[in-house]
């Protein structure tokens, strides 16, 4: 088993430490505002590339959401499908596509509903990806918003979460 | 649907009928591997009057065909209504944008908002695609251009608006099955006014999906088309049950297919004849279309069903005894959009 699966099958511990460098990013942004965007994301790109790479097999969209997808990249589902999953899993939970492969959403899936924080962000809405910031450090298009740029028509409706009748968390009605 | 979106009315048939509360049925026409507008028109004429919208697929399993538009245009000439079938496989954001326009102006009104299938699965694996956006993106693409205004760069439109009615798909069976009403009602969020379901065999299946369908109130934001197929062999119907993820066959429908052809089947293999083998097939086709009618009446008493799409691809000529079986013919009279 490598790193990057023991990792990925611990969802609720990723979740506590994306959390944490949230924090810790947002309180160093005026720091790294002073010291420029450019520079420090030329510093970091490179690790950051690395680190999720190993640990989330990342494509560097520049607009990361893991938090969102159960701490799964949803740039390795072979569609490219940001609201996933598609209608063509198959019975064993692997991929239409890629049958060797476990289909990233249903993975995705799994590991959310073992996420207190952002498990139910699963079922909000994922605006289009924004192309022009692939490659660039997604820590860095956080903290100039730019990840969050969404087109005209899509304010507020990516908040949007579906809950069950009793207003529950989403996933309480799963049994695993 | 969001509160502050203004639903325009689009004047299609389809519309018209799920407004009425009328149960709709939609069929489902395969263009030709060719040029030959002659093979849409033949088909037509086995659907026409038997159904209210029909759904042109978009290369559909990545095999190249006649476009769905293109196709769709001679549809409006024969006085049909087509639901254009648009997939993100084969198209960017600008291009799917850019048919839907030409679309409108052709006096198409309905359109299906899907991923599509992976080219690896078609004519043409070693293709590049594209998947620039998803189907749940490329239904809020479709509704902010007709309630908003908009292109989805943010641009407002200067002059007509393409209004559709927008429909998705729906895999009520197929992994993780739980989560499936949420990316339903992802699909209703985005603006989904229509969804057609995978093919419907098991119908306890279906009614505990529309269940929580129900619970979370997406029957009222949609109106939900339950998706129905003739089987032609319980060959056909094992296959299914192996082989096609989303896609329940029970057994005792398999048992049915296989009764049907019992007299034949019993005859030792060496001494069937072609009148024997041609004589089971009859009768194995005319207890799919049987079963598919008594599955129609089934779903018609379930909550929230408003319609069934009925996928007869290469066998058209199924769907008239289903609808007439079913009850459910004639058709409200068609109602064919302002041009
Ligand atoms: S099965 Fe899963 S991973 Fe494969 S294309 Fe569909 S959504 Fe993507």
């Amino acid at each position: 088993m490598s790193l990057g699966s023991w990792l990925r099958d611990r969802p609720h511990f990723l979740e506590i430490v994306y959390k944490a460098a949230e924090n810790f990013v947002t309180r160093l942004d005026p720091l790294i505002s002073w010291i420029g965007y450019d520079r420090v994301e030329r510093l970091i790109t490179p690790p950051e590339e690395i680190a999720k790479e190993i640990v989330f097999d990342c494509r560097m969209c520049g607009q990361c959401i893991l938090h969102s997808t159960g701490m799964t990249c949803p740039m390795t589902c072979p569609k490219h499908i940001r609201n996933g999953p598609c209608g063509g899993v198959r019975g064993n939970g692997h991929c239409e596509v890629k049958p060797e492969m476990r289909c990233v959403w249903v993975e995705a899936y799994e590991r959310s509903l073992h996420m207190p924080i952002y498990g139910t962000e699963m079922t909000q809405l994922q605006p289009p990806v924004n192309k022009s910031l692939r490659g660039r450090a997604a820590w860095i298009t956080m903290l100039t918003g730019e990840d969050k740029e969404v087109p005209a028509g899509w304010e507020g409706i990516s908040e949007l979460t579906i809950l069950d009748a009793d207003h529950t968390c989403w996933f309480s009605s799963q049994e695993e | 649907m969001t509160e502050e979106a203004q639903k325009t009315l689009v004047g299609s048939n389809l519309e018209h009928v799920l407004q009425n509360g009328t149960f709709a049925v939609t069929g489902e026409l395969g263009p030709p591997q060719s040029a030959d507008g002659n093979v849409i028109r033949e088909k037509l004429n086995l659907l026409k009057s038997y159904v209210d919208a029909v759904n042109i697929t978009d290369n559909q399993t990545a095999i190249v065909r006649m476009s769905s538009i293109g196709a769709g245009t001679i549809l409006v000439e024969e006085g049909m209504e087509p639901v254009i079938q648009m997939t993100c496989r084969d198209r960017n954001r600008l291009a799917i944008q850019s048919d839907l326009l030409g679309a409108y102006a052709l006096g198409m009104r309905n359109v299906l908002c899907l991923s599509g299938d992976h080219q690896d699965f078609g004519n043409h694996p070693t293709a590049k695609n594209v998947f620039d956006i998803d189907s749940i993106q490329m239904v809020k693409m479709v509704a902010d251009m007709r309630d908003k205004g908009l292109f989805q760069c943010g641009d407002e439109f200067k002059g007509q608006k393409p209004c559709f009615l927008i429909g998705a798909a729906a895999a009520p069976f197929a992994d993780p099955i739980k989560f499936r009403p949420y990316r339903l009602g992802k699909k209703v969020n985005a603006g989904a006014d229509f969804i057609q379901t995978q093919l419907v065999y098991d119908i306890e299946a279906f009614e505990e999906y529309m269940d929580k369908v129900r619970e979370l109130g997406l029957h009222e934001q949609t109106s939900i088309l339950a998706g129905v197929g003739p089987l032609k062999s319980p060959g056909m119907a094992r296959y299914m049950k192996k082989n096609v993820p989303g896609i329940l066959v029970p057994d005792k429908i398999i048992d049915r297919m296989s009764e049907a052809g019992k007299p034949w089947s019993d005859i030792k293999k060496e001494d069937r004849t072609k009148e024997d083998k041609k004589a089971r097939s009859q009768a194995w086709r005319k207890e799919g279309i049987q079963i598919c009618v008594d599955l129609i009446k089934e779903l018609q008493k379930i909550e929230g069903v408003a319609g069934v799409h009925i996928m007869a691809i290469e066998w058209e000529e199924a769907v008239k005894p289903i609808v007439e079986g079913a009850g459910l013919h004639p058709r409200p009279e068609m109602k064919t959009p302002v041009l």
